[in-house]
């Protein structure tokens, strides 16, 4: 019996002691939560969303622009990014036992372990550099670089998720190769592949750095990928390295506003892998 | 009456992966509407020589295979035969049931159709083939339910309907009970000696009760060398080779 | 004979079936030995000792039909192990037999034993020692797996056939002769007819042991010619 009771204590103490331990790791997030919530949805208006920045001083203005450019610059390089991403993946899950897949992958690896600002100095380098100004297509670029590798990776990880037994199921039953890899293969890992992206996305539109010296900013709209262009991330970085503390409020509500976007991404993906994800496993 | 003509007839087949040989030439003639189980050991070329039948072998990077192979008196490894073409004559039922998950029971089985571009509303051949496969009434009332809640028994017998639905002359089948409970196990093998009426069966099985059960033929694969082949009572009564006796009464390792 | 079986205790349980039908076996030889010497020595204690040891013999052949059904059952046996079962099946019937056979001649010797003896029984003697060695060679065919031992078997049985035939002729003169003597001279002919029969079922032994080394059957050649065509 007391061997019993000391088992059950023992099995009390580090239950709580992992309670406290997940504790720990929640508390900075709750406090990130809190602060930039509590600071921030004071400034959230429909105005926020959907007018330029205003002059120090002066009352109102929003970030509509660095919205818009955030979702342009994303776009952009999602439009390179995503296809070369998941086309490298397919390649690497599919051909890539070889030397050259090997080649690829290590690539891939170093190329996601490069740190982002790094890849901003790349950017700058090719493309600011020669174009002699800053503009939304180098911004696109740098981002593009950052989203490649992970999902090159995770759709690699995906497309080999997938049983063989369902190519050689599709195979015996004589259809061809190529549409058994796009119709089952792909079709099957697609959820997987789709949570994928979105997560790249999400984290592309959160990256300041690579941004800062390649899309630069802008004060005013802009639909020229050969113009700098505003970023909410920038924008924020702008707000929060200066002396006014109504543009330090401002900064809060922008990095309220894109904590939704990501949390909004990140939901997106948490949703599409469990509803239809699930059954990829 | 002439002899029942062969629907497949092997000839010297030697298969390799790299330069690893794993059958060394054999020699086999499987006849029209019968059933061939083939047992040995693992690692005795016995799924290997099932997958040269309908050319899966060589596709694993490196694979190959040699001599001669004949269905309906043509070879199946002539240059004008198109290896796409051919599996869709000669089916294929694996080991585990592998119905494809993003497809429901209905999809799944009008797949090979589907995927291949045959027109038409598929319905008929559908139901047509889970009949044929034993798992209407089970499925009649959900057929748009995804393929990956029936149980593991159904899920094979779905495999089975979807190998059918390309309207197969051979049905190779890859140990399709070995993942089943032996009430499943009794209804795939009941419904071999259904489909034997229309279809040539070839079954791989590591369970020879299993083969003695739903063969006419058998033949014993040992170390990639087809040992002996004949009806499956004599090989199960009274084998010519020594090997095929020790194997048969339990007196391997 | 070929490697032993991987799991040991299905080796165990078909050595210990052929054990059994060795030891029915034995026992049938001693009865049918002791009957005789009742029946030439003129000893009824023999003789019933004969009768009293029959169950035995019942009983084993009840514990190796057991053993048969439950390594049918269990074992699914395939190939040799399954001719030698089936084997042990139909001649632990033939066994049971000859032990009934056995019995029967003692039965006889307790009867030849009520009046005076007809004198030696030479003849008699010759039959039973034929059929012993009928047995014994039959049971050595069966242990090690002698086809041609079996046939030797299949074979000498003409000789027994002749020999009854003998004693067959000598009693029914005798008893033509004298009618006093009709009695024994029957009695001594029943003995002579269950050696006779006691023949037959070695006979029916050494044609099993044929199908199970070889896996044909031999018996009934002219009925199978007659079915094939």
């Amino acid at each position: 019996m007391s061997a019993l009771r000391r088992r059950n204590a023992v099995n009390a103490f580090w239950t709580a002691a992992c309670g406290a331990a997940v504790l720990l790791a929640l508390l900075p997030l709750a406090s990130l939560l809190w602060l930039v919530i509590s600071r921030g949805v004071g400034g959230l208006s429909l105005d926020f969303f959907t007018h330029l920045p205003a002059p120090v001083g002066e009352a109102g203005g929003g970030v509509g622009n660095a919205i818009a450019g955030t979702l342009y610059m994303v776009g952009l390089a999602s439009l390179v990014a995503l296809p070369a991403g998941v086309g490298a993946g397919v390649y690497l899950a599919e051909r890539g036992d070889g030397r050259f897949g090997s080649a690829v992958r290590f690539t891939t690896e170093v190329l996601a372990g490069v740190p982002s600002i790094v890849v901003g100095i790349v950017a700058y380098g090719l493309l600011v550099v020669p174009m002699k100004r800053f503009s939304a297509l180098a911004g696109a670029v740098a981002l593009a670089i950052l989203m490649v590798p992970p999902l090159a990776r995770s759709t690699e990880e995906f497309v080999r998720l997938v049983p063989g037994t369902l190519r050689e199921a599709s195979l015996a039953l004589g259809v061809p190769a190529w549409k058994t890899g796009l119709r089952v293969v792909l079709r099957t890992a697609l959820p997987g592949i789709l949570t994928a992206a979105l997560l790249a996305v999400a984290r592309a539109a959160g990256e300041t750095a690579p941004l800062l010296f390649t899309a630069l900013n802008n004060q005013y709209w802009n639909a020229r990928p050969d113009q700098p262009t505003a970023s909410l991330t920038v924008q924020i970085f702008n707000y929060a390295v200066s002396p006014y503390s109504d543009w330090h409020d401002k900064a809060w509500s922008a990095a309220l506003v894109l904590l939704l976007l990501v949390g909004l991404l990140n939901l997106a993906a948490r949703l599409l892998a469990r509803g239809r994800g699930g059954r990829t496993a | 009456m002439d002899a029942p003509a062969n629907k497949i007839s092997v000839q010297g087949l030697k298969a390799w992966f790299g330069k690893n040989e794993v059958i060394h030439g054999a020699s086999l003639d499987i006849p029209d509407r019968s059933v061939l189980a083939i047992i040995g050991p693992s690692g005795c070329g016995k799924s290997t020589f099932l997958r040269c039948l309908n050319r899966m072998h060589e596709l694993t990077p490196g694979a190959g295979s040699s001599g001669k192979m004949l269905l309906d008196d043509r070879d199946l490894y002539a240059a004008s035969v198109d290896p796409v073409e051919l599996r869709r004559r000669v089916g294929m039922v694996f080991q585990r049931p592998n119905p494809f998950p993003t497809m429901s029971i209905a999809r799944n089985v009008s797949a090979g159709l589907r995927l291949n571009r045959v027109p038409g509303d598929h319905a008929e051949v559908v139901e047509r083939c889970l009949r044929q496969a034993a798992l209407w009434d089970e499925v009649k009332d959900r057929l748009d339910a995804p393929a990956t809640g029936l149980s593991g028994g159904q899920q094979q017998r779905l495999c089975i309907a979807r190998a059918l639905a390309v309207e197969p002359e051979v049905l190779l089948m890859d140990e399709p009970a070995s993942a089943l409970d032996p009430i499943a196990t009794a209804k795939v093998e009941d419904l071999i000696h259904e489909l034997k009426q229309r279809y040539t069966i070839v079954i791989v099985t590591h369970n020879m009760q299993q083969a003695a059960r739903v063969s006419d033929r058998t033949a014993f694969f040992y170390l990639g060398e087809l040992v002996e082949s004949g009806p499956t009572e004599k090989i199960f009564t009274n084998p010519s080779e020594q090997r095929t006796e020790d194997y048969v009464t339990g007196k391997f390792g | 004979m070929s490697p032993s079986h991987t799991d040991k205790t299905y080796e165990r349980e078909l050595k210990d079936l052929r054990e059994r039908l060795l030891a029915m076996g034995g026992r049938v030889e001693a009865q049918l030995a002791s009957a005789v010497k009742a029946v030439v020595e003129r000893d009824p204690e023999l003789a019933s000792r004969v009768k009293k040891s029959d169950s035995d013999v019942n009983r084993l052949e009840v514990e190796i039909d057991d053993a048969c059904r439950r390594l049918l059952a269990l074992r699914q046996p395939a190939a040799s192990d399954l001719r030698f079962i089936a084997t042990a099946l139909k001649i632990v019937v033939d066994l049971e037999r000859m032990g009934d056979l056995a019995v029967n001649v003692a039965e006889r010797a307790i009867d030849l034993c009520q009046a005076p003896s007809l004198g030696p029984v030479h003849d008699l003697e010759s039959l039973a020692g034929m059929a012993q060695m009928q047995l014994k060679h039959a049971l050595d065919a069966f242990v090690e797996g002698d086809v041609e031992k079996a046939r030797e078997v299949m074979e000498t049985d003409g000789f027994l056939d002749a020999l009854y035939l003998k004693i067959f002729n000598d009693m029914l003169t005798r008893m033509m002769e004298d009618s006093r003597a009709i009695r024994r001279a029957t009695s001594l002919m029943f003995a002579a007819k269950h050696l006779e029969r006691f023949g037959d079922h070695c006979t029916n032994v050494a044609e099993m042991v044929v199908y199970m080394v070889r896996g044909t059957d031999v018996r009934h050649p002219r009925s199978r010619q007659l079915k094939s065509t």
